[in-house]
């Protein structure tokens, strides 16, 4: 089931007199294809919980409309509108047991839906055997891990078949190990079910590990859509840039002149096709490659091994951040004798940004 | 742990109320159970320098007394007929209370308004609301004048008045009246203690519940008061604990009489039964039923809580 989203609008009139009305979520409008994973990704306060909560009905919007398939859902309760949806905090019945947790939606099917009780067993069973909980049916939610209220709450979401999946920051409760698990988890299911899901996130390396499309939003106006890599290679100004990759993208100041782009009076890389002006410069941490006759200089501040990488931190007089990130392949030998070191760049690892909109500035090599 | 040294301390400072409590607590209790154990106990013999034996007889005289019996019954019935009915109308008031939010907070005052207002003031009121101020003629009794606000609305809407408190009353009418009163005096406890617990209760229980589908009283029935349930057992057993003391809201409305002045002491109960007694002097008499009013409380407590330990989900 495709699902359409149109001009969608969220505004939270103001309390106080006098005061501006907040707009939580601006127009926004997507279609996403039928049968994907979607992550809808921002800082919190960006909008992203208000517009799951709008496509599952418990929020009405304030303006555009929500298509499922060719239906248009907008007006109807999340009852009617056959979606799943998994809280942050798993918002399990604490005094039924897993199974009655399960069972309890395909309890409230009335009419034709209606199921007998071992067609309702039957799909139970089933769906918590998707999930791999099919040996604590009998068990309170209080005697579960977290990860396994976890599985609880999105069998409870997938037992009544829904036509859309919702998932509130599914992993965001979850130790770091159990989260790389679970994602993967959420992933296969999300494949052998087939169901469009859309889940909502903070956090860019689980939004960018497992969506199909990744949808990056600031202060309710969507900011870039596209598939993770696409968004993370060509991102479509700096906020977009800044949000996505760990270690963050360095941010430089940095001007144009005459086809050269300068950064702290270093001629870092010729940019045709730019007029002369002041620019912000983003270099990802991989961008840089460890050349004694680079053009680039920073002052180097200390090495982190990681393993694999190693991370070099350094200073940069025009680097808008404290310090400069890069990683770089373990196997170089960093020299720290001379406190400088000098970077060549990779240009499809660096943007350039307007002075003002910090918007995108294309440019070729 | 405390360390010994500075134990002394700890019962220093606990002794105050230590004392207090043993003087006004513990000895009458331990008295009271003497006094029960005393044959024909009586605190004019007792100053008088008599001695008594130890035996049950006064068990026994309270059980073999008809006035006892009737007493229990009439408590019993309050209890059994109030409880359930003022939990089930509190649980509905305040899941409504919650669920609105203009002039939530004045209603809220306006329903608890009960619980600070004298019981006997409340008692006087509903006595008038329930009067009949009339005359009867002929040999058919027939009533030619009502007042009271009750039988004025029941008149109002083509019934025939009922005589609900004064002579010549039905036992029935006057129970009604009662289970009436105690029901709305119970209510505020109730709400008060209910609303708390709702609004203690995660909302995302019922937004989970809405796109699960449910509706509005299955939502009730299956989350909001399993979720509750803590709650509803504490007003309910302290309902029953309540109900089987019940004794001024008969005499708010009935007056020292207990009953309507052709039948006095007819809705006596237990508590105004151990007041009777000690009022003629059988403090031996008055001892041995409240031990009875005690066990018999202990007994429903305990299945109530038996009850509500398989039912509650904390």
């Amino acid at each position: 089931m495709k699902v359409v989203l149109e001009n969608l609008t969220r505004i939270f009139p103001n309390r106080t007199k006098g005061g501006e009305d907040v707009v939580a979520v601006n127009g926004f409008s997507f279609e996403i294809p039928d049968g994907k994973l979607v992550g809808l990704l921002g800082p919190s306060g960006c909008g992203k919980s208000t517009t799951l909560y709008m496509i599952c009905g418990l929020q009405k919007p304030s303006g555009g409309k929500i298509f499922f398939g060719e239906d248009d859902v907008t007006d109807l309760p999340p009852e009617h509108r056959g979606v799943g949806l998994v809280f942050q905090n798993y918002a399990l019945y604490p005094h039924m047991t897993v199974k009655q947790n399960i069972l309890y939606p395909l309890q409230n099917l009335k009419g034709e839906d209606k199921l007998s009780k071992e067609e309702m067993l039957k799909r139970t069973v089933e769906v918590a055997k998707l999930v791999q909980i099919d040996n604590l049916l009998d068990r309170k939610p209080s005697e579960l891990s977290g990860g396994q209220q976890q599985r609880v709450a999105i069998a409870r979401a997938l037992v009544k078949m829904p036509r859309v999946l919702l998932l509130d920051e599914p992993l965001s409760n979850l130790d770091a190990r159990l989260r790389l698990q679970t994602r993967e988890e959420i992933r296969r299911i999300q494949q052998e079910t087939g169901i469009t899901t859309i889940f909502v996130t903070h956090d860019q390396e689980e939004a960018m590990s497992i969506s199909d499309m990744i949808v990056v939003m600031k202060l309710g106006v969507v900011q870039q859509i596209g598939k993770p890599q696409n968004v993370y290679d060509d991102p479509a100004n700096l906020f977009v840039a800044k949000f996505l990759g760990t270690p963050p993208i360095n941010v430089f100041e940095g001007e144009v002149r005459g086809g050269m782009l300068f950064v702290g009076g270093d001629p870092i890389l010729a940019v045709r096709n730019v007029p002369d002006q002041k620019v912000i410069v983003g270099i990802r941490p991989e961008g840089f490659i460890l050349d004694e006759r680079g053009p680039m200089h920073c002052h180097i501040n200390g090495v982190e091994v990681m393993g694999r990488d190693v991370s070099v931190v350094a200073t940069n007089e025009a680097s808008v951040n404290p310090v400069v990130r890069s990683i770089i392949s373990s196997e170089n030998n960093v020299d720290t004798s001379t406190g400088i070191i000098r970077y060549s760049i990779k240009p499809n690892k660096l943007f350039l940004f307007d002075h003002e909109t910090e918007e995108r500035i294309p440019f070729e090599v | 742990m405390v360390e010994s040294k500075k134990q002394w301390k700890a019962w220093l400072y606990l002794a105050p109320a230590l004392v207090l409590l043993a003087i006004f607590t513990v000895w009458p209790i331990i008295n009271t159970v003497r006094m029960a154990f005393l044959e024909n106990y009586s605190g004019l013999k007792a100053a008088g320098g008599a001695t008594f034996q130890f035996g049950i007889g006064n068990f026994k005289k309270v059980l073999e007394y008809k006035k006892f019996v009737n007493c229990l019954k009439t408590t019993s019935l309050l209890c059994v007929a109030t409880v359930p009915i003022s939990t089930l109308l509190a649980l509905l008031i305040s899941v409504a209370l919650n669920s609105i939010k203009p002039l939530q907070k004045l209603l809220q005052t306006i329903f608890f308004l009960p619980y600070v207002t004298n019981s006997i003031a409340i008692g006087m009121v509903f006595a008038a609301m329930f009067n009949i101020v009339g005359s009867f003629h002929g040999t058919q009794n027939e009533l030619i004048a009502t007042a009271g606000i009750v039988n004025n609305v029941i008149e109002f809407f083509g019934g025939t008045a009922v005589n609900w408190i004064n002579s010549g009353s039905s036992y029935a009418a006057n129970i009604t009246v009662m289970i009436i009163y105690i029901v709305w005096n119970a209510l505020p406890f109730k709400i008060l203690i209910l609303l708390g617990g709702l609004q203690s209760i995660n909302k995302q229980y019922y937004d989970a519940a809405k796109v699960d589908g449910s509706t509005r009283s299955r939502i009730l029935w299956r989350i909001t008061v399993p979720l509750l349930s803590p709650m509803l057992a504490y007003v309910i057993i302290t309902g029953f604990i309540g109900g089987f003391k019940e004794y001024t809201s008969i005499v708010g409305i009935f007056g020292a009489t207990m009953g309507p002045p052709d039948d006095g002491g007819r809705l006596n109960t237990m508590v105004g039964f151990i007041y009777d007694a000690l009022s003629t002097n059988s403090q031996g008499r008055a001892s041995a039923a409240a031990l009875i009013l005690f066990g018999i409380i202990l007994v429903v407590t305990l299945i109530n809580l038996s009850v509500s330990k398989k039912n509650t989900h904390y």
